[in-house]
């Protein structure tokens, strides 16, 4: 008579990194993936790095949701991917959202960024890109 | 610390390997002292946890807390957002902040607690506080977990004191009103202490919950809040009251995983034997069901 | 036998209810904001009042009796970006094209109060903005830009009474008197709070520095527009077209109460409060919007406050075209989106005007964008004919009976705020942040279920999307910004700047208006930064609950 393994929510730390503080977008999208069943640890604005990937290990969370507006993409990004290799924990998956060149797409997905989506992606597309990530959770 | 995250996440999924970490850990010296936190959205639980945290450090102590938000009932999702009012000490190795949803813990969020406590305190984290928003069982689940629970209140109460739901008197140990520097916060503290006047239990020798006044968001009060939670705990070892409590709550705990496991089962009995379900139908109660599922668990 | 002629109105009742013709394509008919929208407007929907005129209270239709044919709209593009000396090359070039009117957009970290060699500023330099650390940033930014001359409008609010402080010493310099200049500073921490979130200090000491700069002003720099209560912010966070009114006039009656609990009579400083509100895509609503925020603000000023001078009463704007609006996908059709946003800014009576360039979804606008959206204003002025006559659609039976809603709509928001105790209390239960993300979200839902079309994003889409040329920042000038902060901090006179913070938290730790403190310390050398970190010492820091 072995106990069941609860199904727990895949867990996301969603943050805003950088000094901008336009929270619009990120708070749609935690909203829209709480509505499709992920536990959403918000951290709010102003997040380091260092603040962002310390939150995901802590609670164990198995995806990092970033949104960036100002410009700092191409700093602040490859400095969380850095800081997750500093921690040994590359298995967490980084996406993000906000203003982003499709040069600066490209060059970031390279050095790690699992995906990253332009202001208009509809959120089922963000909802369905996790859910395929993450089939067994959430 | 990812090993002590990945545990706690062990525990809330009761993974069959957390059962072996736990056996393990047992022996570790270590067990933490658990404050509670509970009461209404919006009476500053969140900024008083974390100025009390900051006063903890200065005593260089390691704290861990565990904020719990709620889950939507229909997805199971949630939006923790505790960990926002505790800026100042992300990157603090002494901190440990987890936040937990309140459901989706199979045999609910106290037995999720109870083993991300121990695991806390193995890992050497003392005191552990919990937080929680006030709404529903949650006050309940907290005062069951908890060696010392703390009630917050604010003076913009609306009704006033009369307003708190029968029950969360009962259950504090120390009371704190929070934004003290606003209008409103002596009458709160009449009210409160006519009310437990009244409610007065009785016994000599008993706690008498104190009353402590905090400005949270100016750090005031902090000091006044540390001292009643430690009298409380020097009372509970005095009276033998700590050990008291601590086997009944393994009783407690006893009874919810009984109830745990065999929650399980009947599900289960009730998905698989098509004959139950039929009779159930026929039945139209209940009882005999029940009665029948559980001579089938024996 | 008589038969009785039947009611226009009732004919056209019963044919448009009896048509088969309906559009079932299930998109709302209701405003942006929510508002529904009758099929038809007649003049049973005239609200029954005294006819309206321009220039007389409650200003409905204008707050000067010669509108547009007596002094059309500022043109103020907003700009800024990277160093004082590219955009101080960017406004000679605006100002040769004939823009009347100088707009400073400032980069994150000078937002913010920090120095471009702070950690943290690391990535963010002249991305959105010119980096301005010292005096000497802001000197090159006016280099041969004669203040006394110009009017200027800077966005920035935390640091702000620093900034103006920076441009009052640039003036000095300059041997312009105070007196003669003319500008705005957008200083509007409340709805930092609510919406924008680019607040430093607690509620209380941000408010303190807000009045002190309305006192200073007051006195010595009188033409100055020394706050830009915005409901910009508050909308592109999400909030509603009645939302934004409400809670920008709400916050407004917050400043003014500051201002008086100071000891200022309220005609003092009220007719250098200014406003700035979004033009969003939604056009009647939005005309409607500014005709009720006219009303409303003269209203609560003369009823409530006692206003006696018609000058408190008459609520002067700046608009900004909706950047929410703006897509990424196809965006030369931004464009039209800004001329038409424009149109309903200049039909509503804006004082002053900034048209979003079609690039600003991706980056900073180049040259070509930039000079685009200012042609656009121009087309609207010059060609359209729609500046030939005051208030147009005043008298229309829709937009008078939307602007009578919209002003319900407000007071409705004006009575919950007062529930919570006022503004400051309502910020800190989340009761804004709370709307705005619902409002938000509410929005969002709809888009997806295309119930509202966002073309070329959920609807009308191409398959291949043109790269657009976009600008973007050299990094070399990050370095270049770093080397010259710690170059001023090196060659000033070391003694007198650090006296000047002294006496500066001194006067935090008291009740002095800051403003010389911080204007001594400008004079200094200090940088924005080292202001900052001082008055951060006396006044903490501020973390928001976050509402989602």
């Amino acid at each position: 008579m072995a106990a069941k393994t609860a199904t727990k929510p895949v867990r996301i730390v969603m943050a805003k990194v950088g000094l901008d503080g336009h929270d619009r977008g990120v708070k749609v999208v935690a909203r829209a993936l709480r509505d499709a069943g992920y536990e959403v640890i918000y951290t709010g604005l102003r997040q380091t790095p260092e603040m962002v990937v310390d939150a995901a290990l802590q609670e164990d969370a198995q995806v990092i949701g970033l949104s960036l507006h100002s410009g700092a993409h191409m700093t602040l990004f490859p400095a969380v991917i850095e800081e997750l290799k500093k921690r040994d924990a590359t298995d967490i998956v980084v996406f993000g959202g906000g203003i982003i060149p499709d040069d600066d797409i490209a060059e970031l997905k390279k050095q790690g960024v699992a995906e990253l989506f332009t202001p208009g992606t509809p959120l089922q597309d963000i909802v369905a890109w996790l859910k395929k990530r993450f089939p067994e959770g959430g | 610390m990812r090993a002590l995250a990945r545990a706690i996440t062990l525990v809330e999924r009761r993974d069959p390997q957390a059962r072996a970490l736990q056996q393990a850990l047992r022996d570790r010296v270590g067990k933490a002292y658990v404050v509670g936190f509970t009461g209404a959205p919006g009476t500053g639980k969140s900024t008083l946890v974390d100025a009390l945290v900051a006063h903890l450090r200065k005593q260089d102590r390691a704290v861990a807390v565990i904020a719990t938000d709620p889950n939507s009932p229909f997805t199971g999702g949630a939006i923790l957002g505790d960990r926002i009012r505790m800026q100042r000490h992300a990157l603090d190795k002494k901190v440990f902040i987890r936040s937990m949803g309140a459901r989706g813990h199979l045999g609910g969020l106290a037995l999720a607690t109870r083993e991300a406590i121990r695991l806390l305190g193995a890992f050497g984290f003392d005191p552990v506080i919990l937080e929680t928003v006030g709404v529903g069982q949650s006050e309940l689940e907290v005062a069951a977990v908890a060696d010392t629970t703390v009630v917050v209140l604010t003076p913009n109460l609306g009704d006033g004191v009369q307003m708190i739901k029968a029950g969360i008197l009962e259950i504090a140990d120390v009371f704190v009103v929070n934004k003290a520097d606003l209008e409103g916060y002596q009458r709160v503290m009449i009210e409160l202490r006519s009310m437990l006047s009244l409610a007065a239990r009785g016994e000599a020798g008993s706690w008498k919950p104190p009353i402590v006044a905090t400005a949270a968001a100016k750090g005031e009060g902090i000091d006044g809040l540390w001292e009643a939670i430690e009298s409380h705990r020097k009372h509970l070892e005095a009276t033998g009251r700590a050990e008291a409590q601590a086997e009944q709550r393994l009783r407690d705990e006893t009874t919810e995983v009984v109830a745990e496991l065999a929650r399980e089962r009947a599900r289960a009995a009730l998905a698989d034997d098509g004959r139950l379900a039929e009779r159930l139908l026929q039945d139209g109660t209940p009882y005999e069901v029940a009665e029948e599922i559980l001579r089938q668990l024996t | 036998m008589k038969v009785r002629a039947k009611d226009p109105r009732q004919v056209w009742q019963e044919e448009f209810d009896s048509s088969a013709s309906r559009r079932n394509d299930g998109i709302e008919t209701s405003t942006i904001s929510g508002v529904p929208v009758e099929p038809l407007y007649t003049s049973d929907d005239l609200p029954a009042r005294p006819e309206e005129m321009p220039g007389q209270y409650p200003y409905t239709r204008g707050i000067h009796p010669t509108g547009y044919r007596g002094r059309l709209w500022t043109m103020r593009q907003f700009s800024g970006f990277a160093t004082a000396q590219e955009t101080n090359r960017r406004y000679k070039y605006l100002l040769a094209n004939g823009q009347t009117g100088l707009s400073v957009a400032f980069d994150m970290p000078t937002l913010m109060g920090q120095d471009s060699d702070a950690p943290t500023s690391r990535g963010e330099i002249g991305h959105c903005g010119v980096a301005i650390d010292s005096l000497a940033d802001m000197e090159t930014l006016f280099e041969g830009i004669p203040l006394g001359d110009i009017t200027t409008s800077m966005t920035i609010n935390s640091p702000a009474a620093i900034l103006l402080c920076m441009y009052l010493a640039v003036a000095e310099k300059q041997g312009v008197s105070f007196k003669k200049l003319g500008g705005t500073l957008q200083n509007d921490i409340l709805k930092e709070f609510i919406a924008q979130k680019e607040f430093i200090f607690p509620p209380e000491p941000s408010m303190r520095l807000v009045v002190d700069s309305i006192e200073y002003c007051a006195k010595e720099v009188p033409k100055w527009n020394t706050i830009s209560i915005s409901g910009y912010h508050i909308r592109e966070a999400g909030s509603t077209a009645a939302q934004e009114l409400a809670f920008t006039l709400a916050d407004g009656m917050a400043y003014v109460d500051a201002c008086i609990e100071r000891g200022m009579h309220i005609d003092e400083f009220a007719s250098r409060l200014s406003f700035f509100f979004d033009a969003h895509i939604d056009f009647f609503e939005e005309i409607a919007k500014f005709r009720a925020a006219r009303r409303i603000w003269a209203r609560w000023m003369r009823e409530k406050y006692g206003a006696r001078d018609e000058r408190s009463w008459k609520l002067r704007f700046h608009t900004q075209t909706a950047g929410v609006s703006l897509t990424a996908q196809q965006p030369e059709l931004n464009i039209a989106r800004t001329a038409l946003e424009a149109m309903s800014a200049v039909l509503g009576g804006t004082q002053s005007l900034h048209t979003n360039a079609m690039d600003e979804v991706l980056a900073l606008p180049t040259d070509k964008a930039a000079r685009l959206a200012l042609r656009t204003q121009q087309l609207i002025a010059y060609e359209t004919g729609v500046a030939n006559t005051i208030d147009p659609l005043g008298g229309s039976y829709f937009v008078e009976a939307l602007t009578d809603e919209m002003e319900r709509q407000a007071e409705a928001y004006f009575k919950r705020i007062e529930e919570l105790g006022g503004v400051i209390p309502a910020i800190e239960a989340a009761f804004f942040q709370k709307e705005i993300a619902d409002a938000a979200f509410r929005y969002q839902q709809e888009l997806e279920q295309k119930r509202r079309l966002m073309v070329g994003v959920n609807e009308f889409t191409v398959d291949e999307e043109e790269e657009i040329d976009i600008l973007r920042i050299d990094p070399k000038l990050e370095r270049e910004q770093v080397e010259r902060v710690r170059a001023v901090r090196a060659k000033r006179d070391q003694a007198r700047c650090t006296k000047a913070l002294t006496r500066l938290r001194k006067a935090a730790a008291g009740t002095d208006n800051l403003m010389p403190h911080i204007l001594e310390a400008v004079r200094a050398y200090a940088t924005e930064g080292e202001i900052m970190s001082t008055l951060i010492e006396v006044f903490g820091l501020y973390t928001e609950r976050a509402v989602i």
